[in-house]
């Protein structure tokens, strides 16, 4: 087998500061987002997990964007179709599938929350709730306290261009143009908000031409072109660390499942509409872009391929052999201590 | 000991609190230069500058959304939200996002944030200027909401609502502001969270209160101790988590309960407090769980007599007292 060590560096990502490994790493990420997503569909139409919602079509996207950022240091505040977002920030294959099955060591939220709420502590990926856009303000509160506390970080927020509408993100990126905060908002626009297309809930063709409003660059990119998002992402995060304050990135994704298990997109979608989304899919072109530049080769490419397969099949099977949680902790973390947490009419009634 | 009125009690403790923990800040409409419409963070701008006393735009959304994320990000934010009645475009954020982040991610994530609003009515604020907001945030698990009524409550409380690990509500009666005065003690002394307070001991008639109607209570219990009626007023202070010992301990001794707030009646906080008191004191008692709240109207009308007709008072929590003694 041939070593990634022995091939000669291309210059595919040099103009980006990218290496071949980092290439190769980020290839992986959106190869292994997409097996975990395609396996969820199986576990759920097999009825082991009651519900999906997916991440299919965004990778590519998201871990161009995500890739701009430093694990560890900076922010993110994800939604729910962020699967390739949190795998390149840090989260692992197992973490997203115990998430699914909603298991007691589910780290997003010890299996209280629906599939697709992730967040990890650890990895300073903030919890997400089901309301859309609330985490915008979050993430741009958490880039003033990164001014504050001169901590460096950048925070980075994502959603669709559905929930762009809601008046959280007026209200955050008025505040954070204002304050000109370390702040990146990214809009995964699928073109559709579950069954209404982006002609029916945006009024201008591109979401990027509301920064406008708010004097903060505003900037559309092909979503399926990884490169073109990592640059993208690239800058707003030197723009953010130098004090310029927030860019909008517009990324032009595609879905390529319904909104979640619960839908059925054909209803609202033609056969040939859907047929053509599969070509504005990242996950072949990034690979056939690799294989061009000759950073991928077959043997890299099997070796990859068997890591993610192997990838996944440990992490449906440790998350098949978890325990679910136990209804006697339930009542925990309601606050900081759980004493204060107790139910007031929690009583045992006594006869009278 | 210093005298001071309900606000100074405010300011100061908040300047204290800045100067003892540099993770505090301050954020809201006016809360700057200006110094709060009421003046509450006056003079916080001037000692700490820009970064630490933010005037926001006017988006209450904001305020307590940036806020939660501070809190995540080390910080421990105080926000002001200018009048309760301003606070529902922030209710998805209160209940939704701050209430729940604790819980939903399993503990990973805490919200030290103290939501500060001053609340209530007879101040010639109309619907939208007197509003009690209470029970829409008592009735949420992850919340703490706070009710001081004196110049030392609101020291303490507050102390412990900045420091406290979680999101705290604390209400502060805008008609109180400038006519109670107290004893303030210049110690760092706290007031716990979840206790409430014997304000006026008493054997025949216990009356819960908190706020404003804390004081209409003891005045209205002054009142009947002429006429030869012994009332306990217990007074609150905080709502959530609910002192349920003291309140109960006091039912059992005096056998009757009646219940004020200012809120309309309907689904208001006292009916809590009520059915608690059903459900955990029922042999004690010698009459009705009774409750004097405001009228079924959507707000606190303008007109001086509309307000004093909707008003809580002395005379009304009087009247209650006697009928209950009587029953």
């Amino acid at each position: 087998m041939a070593s990634r060590s022995t091939s000669s560096p291309t210059t595919l990502g040099s103009g980006v500061g990218l290496s071949d490994a980092d290439l190769l790493e980020m290839y992986r990420l959106v190869a292994l987002a997409r097996a975990l997503d395609e396996r969820m569909w199986i576990l759920n139409r097999a009825g082991r997990i009651p519900f999906v919602i997916s991440g299919q079509g965004h990778e590519g996207a998201q871990v161009g964007i995500a890739w701009s950022l430093q694990k560890g240091h900076d922010w993110i505040a994800p939604f729910y179709r962020s699967i390739a977002t949190c795998l390149t920030f840090g989260m692992s294959a197992r973490d997203i599938m115990t998430a699914q099955y909603a298991t007691a060591d589910d780290p997003s939220s010890g299996g209280r929350q629906m599939p697709g709420h992730y967040g990890s502590h650890e990895h300073n990926i903030l919890s997400v709730s089901s309301p859309v856009a609330t985490q915008l303000l979050h993430a741009v509160g958490i880039a003033l306290a990164a001014r504050i506390r001169r901590t460096g970080q950048v925070a980075l927020t994502s959603m669709g261009e559905g929930s762009s509408n809601q008046g959280d993100v007026h209200e955050g990126l008025n505040f954070a143009a204002i304050h000109k905060l370390p702040f990146i908002f990214v809009v995964e626009n699928n073109g559709y908000s579950i069954s209404v297309p982006a002609a029916r809930q945006v009024s201008v063709a591109d979401v990027a031409d509301r920064a406008a409003g708010y004097g903060i660059p505003g900037i559309v990119v092909d979503g399926a072109d990884v490169l073109a998002c990592y640059a993208a992402a690239r800058a707003a995060v030197a723009r953010a660390r130098a004090g310029d304050g927030p860019t909008l990135i517009e990324a032009k994704v595609t879905r390529l499942t319904g909104h979640s298990s619960d839908d059925q997109q054909t209803k609202y979608r033609s056969a040939e509409e859907l047929a053509a989304e599969r070509g504005h899919d990242a996950l072949p072109r990034f690979r056939a872009q690799l294989r061009d530049a000759g950073v991928l080769t077959d043997e890299i490419l099997e070796r990859l391929t068997a890591g993610i397969a192997a990838a996944v099949e440990d992490a449906t099977d440790h998350a098949e052999a978890q325990p679910d949680p136990d209804p006697a902790g339930a009542t925990c973390h309601v606050y900081a201590d759980d004493e204060s947490a107790k139910p007031v009419s929690d009583i045992d009634l006594e006869p009278g | 000991m210093p005298v001071r009125t309900f606000i100074d009690a405010i300011r100061e403790t908040l300047a204290d609190e800045m100067r003892r923990d540099p993770s505090v800040i301050v954020l809201g409409e006016d809360v700057g230069k200006k110094g709060g419409v009421f003046l509450a963070t006056d003079g916080l701008w001037a000692e700490f500058g820009d970064e630490r006393v933010i005037d926001t735009p006017l988006t209450e959304s904001l305020i307590v959304g940036a806020s939660i994320g501070a809190a995540v990000n080390g910080l421990r934010p105080v926000c002001e939200i200018q009048f309760a009645d301003f606070i529902f475009p922030a209710f998805n954020q209160i209940v939704s996002e701050a209430a729940r982040m604790r819980y939903r991610s399993n503990n990973g994530y805490g919200v030290p944030m103290t939501i500060r609003a001053p609340y209530g009515g007879g101040v010639h604020g109309a619907l939208y200027h007197s509003q009690s907001v209470e029970a829409f945030f008592t009735h949420v698990p992850g919340l703490k909401v706070v009710v001081p009524s004196t110049p030392y409550d609101a020291r303490g409380l507050l102390r412990s609502s900045i420091r406290d690990p979680d999101p705290v509500l604390f209400f502060e009666h805008k008609k109180m502001y400038r006519s109670v005065r107290g004893e303030v003690p210049d110690t760092d002394y706290t007031v716990p969270l979840g206790k409430a307070a014997i304000t006026h001991p008493g054997t025949q008639v216990t009356v819960v209160a908190y706020g404003l109607m804390a004081h209409y209570a003891l005045e209205a219990a002054d009142r009947v101790a002429e006429e030869g009626i012994s009332a306990e007023v217990v007074d609150l202070r905080t709502l959530r988590p609910l002192d349920t010992e003291t309140l109960l301990d006091s039912v059992r001794k005096t056998g009757k309960c009646l219940i004020v707030y200012e809120d309309n009646k309907f689904g208001g906080y006292g009916a809590e407090v009520a059915a608690i008191v059903a459900e955990e004191a029922f042999d004690y008692l010698d009459g009705p769980v009774t409750r004097i709240a405001g009228p079924e109207v959507p707000g606190v009308p303008y007109n001086h007599v509309l307000e004093d007709w909707f008003m809580v008072n002395p005379d009304k929590i009087a009247a209650g007292i006697r009928a209950l003694a009587a029953y």
